[in-house]
């Protein structure tokens, strides 16, 4: 499929905020400005939705763990929901784990709607 | 008279007495307002403290110092000079003539001037910053441009293939550093059959460096053929160089003769260093001295002849290997290589060993000092099979069906282009769904570190990747020009979260970590001038387990 460039939504989610990501995340991807505009709009928890995320790479990881340092800073905790059991093993194996609350349950699986890898 | 004079300064408080620049440089005034001679206040003149600390304009017509700029200052009528402070830093001054109706400044004309200067000053400090900025950004842009000049130009010199001989083992490696040295080596077929092995270093780096390394390059390349001697080769070419040879430059040079028929080897040396041989009695040196290329005229070098016994092991190399420093500035030296050489392995087997050694030796983020050559040239034992490193390591693989053999161009967002295309070329193979999510990230991050690393980003220098499908496993084969240098020795990239989260590793680095979780195996081959990373899925066993760390 042909590669979506990222986007993102951020919303107020009580307790705090939630940050719906689409396309890819990788060196074009503004992680940080989307988490500057959370910080704007509320705060608590930081909610990632992942769920149209269809490609992440290690500069996407890199992005993501700026993220986590930049909330940690704040003292919010972060969330994720949406990740393919692809990248929930990454995730795993890059511990981002175990510094992020992974809300799925069932994992989406790979190949899903959307291309999701 | 009226100038607006603009102190170029960083933003550190206090004066730069080190400073050895200007102090002062004008901005261009308004058309409207008059132009006066511009005066150097240098940081060390009492006079530049003295308007860092003054709070408005300075009447400096009865002022009485012992100052050069206010010595100018006076000298060009200037009578009142307004200060630009900002963020405590004297950045500028807006100097003042007499006033035309030949009275004294008022004190509404100096609260004018100090409200004048105190909003004037963030916008001069802004344009010197942006000023600053486009001065740095283009030295920048110039010294790449440099280094990929310098690349290119090495590049165009290095062999594109080794030679293949019956019972010898052959195998090359050249890492350039960042600054881009001269180091060069090259093959060279005698007409009777012997073959010319040449191993040179020029000093100083870039393009200059290149140059001269194009030159020698060229020169030996010539008189090989036609004069065979090493002695005499070194001779002639140190009698051309001289001639044209810029300052301060030399260039350093084996020059190897073998014969693959019987393993007789004569050689001569200009300032290099002595090349290591490794037989059943160990390792030691062969030695011959001379002095470096370029330097003086008349040279006449040693000529020393040896023979290599099948099962032993010839190491040409550049100094960017031995001179190599840890963290702590102690540097790899000869004995660590010596040791290192000890070691059964050959080709570039022993190539990848010494490269892992001295990435344990200088340790984690060391940017590469100087290039890196190195050349191997073993004679098999009896009854061994020869043989002779490939550019590709997938054209290494034997027995297997090649899926897909693809160049993609080295530009940043193709790691994604070729993902898609491994996985459409691996579609047949019955990969388990959670495999080949794997081996698609595997390809991306291999892909993307060819790119940014092999080609520079640079969409002119190719990846190649092969796909082969062999009895026990899948390979992926990424070649990349290693115009970056070597990929980092295994335990080199792993990344530390902790720290990561803590500001003390940057964010990113996750690359080779997360390929190596990918696949069952990595396998990475350096070449003549490129490197190749092969994904290994391996087809037996668990199918969808997860690849061993």
């Amino acid at each position: 499929m042909p590669a979506r460039p990222f986007e993102s939504e951020v919303s107020i989610a009580p307790p705090g905020v939630r940050i719906v990501l689409h396309g890819q995340l990788d060196r074009d991807a503004d992680l940080a400005a989307a988490y500057d505009r959370g910080r704007v709009l509320a705060g608590g928890p930081v909610e990632l939705d992942f769920g149209d995320v269809d490609y992440i790479n290690s500069t996407g990881i890199a992005l993501i763990v700026g993220l986590l340092a930049e909330a940690r800073r704040d003292g919010r905790p972060v969330l994720a929901r949406g990740l393919t059991e692809h990248y929930l093993e990454i995730f795993r194996i890059t511990r981002l784990a175990d510094f992020m609350t992974l809300l799925d349950e069932q994992p989406a699986p790979a190949g899903a709607e959307g291309g999701r890898r | 008279m009226t100038l607006i004079q603009s102190l170029r300064r960083s933003l550190r408080s206090g004066p730069d007495t080190s400073s050895a620049r200007p102090a002062v440089a004008a901005v261009e005034p308004a058309r409207s307002v008059g132009q006066g001679p511009e005066v150097e206040i240098q940081p060390n003149d009492p006079l530049f403290a003295l308007l860092q600390a003054a709070r408005g304009p300075l009447d400096i017509s009865s002022l009485d110092i012992d100052s050069a700029a206010l010595a100018a200052l006076q000298a060009a009528g200037v009578v009142l000079v307004v200060p630009l402070v900002s963020q405590g830093d004297l950045i500028g001054t807006i100097n003042l003539g007499p006033r035309r109706s030949e009275q004294d400044y008022s004190s509404d004309d100096r609260r004018l001037l100090a409200s004048l200067a105190a909003q004037a000053a963030p916008a001069v400090r802004v344009a010197q910053l942006v000023q600053e900025q486009a001065a740095e950004l283009q030295a920048r842009e110039r010294y790449e441009q440099e280094l990929r000049v310098a690349t290119l130009i090495q590049q165009q010199f290095l062999p594109r293939e080794l030679p293949r001989l019956a019972d010898w083992q052959v195998a090359a490696f050249y890492g350039p550093a960042r600054a881009v040295g001269g180091d060069f080596y090259d093959f060279i077929e005698l007409p009777d059959g012997r073959i010319g092995v040449v191993v040179g270093d020029v000093t100083d780096k870039g393009v200059p460096a290149a140059l001269v390394m194009a030159r020698t390059h060229s020169i030996l390349r010539g008189d090989a053929p036609r004069l065979v001697s090493p002695a005499k080769v070194l001779a002639h070419a140190n009698e051309l160089l001289v001639a044209e040879m810029p300052e301060r430059m030399f260039v350093t040079c084996l020059y190897l003769v073998f014969d693959p028929r019987t393993g007789h080897v004569v050689f001569a040396n200009a300032g290099h260093n002595l090349p290591y041989v490794r037989t059943a009695d160990g390792v030691s040196e062969l030695r011959a001295t001379g002095m470096p290329l370029g330097l003086l005229p008349g040279i006449v070098y040693d000529e020393v002849e040896a023979d290599v016994a099948p099962g032993a092991n010839l190491l040409l190399y550049s100094d960017g290997l031995v001179e190599a420093h840890d963290p702590a500035g102690l540097m790899y030296g000869f004995p660590r290589l010596r040791e290192a050489l000890g070691s059964e392995l050959v080709g570039s087997d022993l190539i990848d060993d010494l490269l892992d050694r001295l990435h344990a030796f200088t340790g984690r983020g060391w940017e590469q000092e100087d290039d890196i050559t190195l050349v191997t040239i073993r004679r098999s034992r009896v009854g061994e099979e020869p043989g002779v490193e490939l550019l590709s390591a997938a054209t290494a693989a034997t027995g297997a069906t090649t899926l897909l053999a693809v160049d993609l161009p080295g530009q940043l967002g193709n790691e994604r282009l070729a993902m898609d295309q491994v996985a459409g070329a691996v579609a047949d193979v019955g990969l388990e769904p959670a495999r080949l999510e794997r081996l698609k990230t595997a390809v991306s991050e291999t892909a993307m570190n060819a790119i940014e690393y092999g080609s520079l980003g640079s969409p002119d220098v190719p990846i190649e990747i092969v796909v082969t499908l062999g009895p026990t496993d899948l390979r992926v084969a990424i070649t990349d020009r290693a115009l970056g240098g070597p990929i980092p020795a295994d335990g080199a990239d792993e990344p530390d979260l902790d720290a990561k989260l803590g500001g003390l590793q940057k964010p990113r680095g996750w690359g080779m970590f997360l390929v190596r979780h990918m696949v069952d195996r990595v396998e990475i081959t350096p070449g003549v001038d490129h490197q190749t990373v092969t994904l290994i899925v391996d087809l037996q066993g668990a199918p969808d387990a997860s690849p061993s760390v």
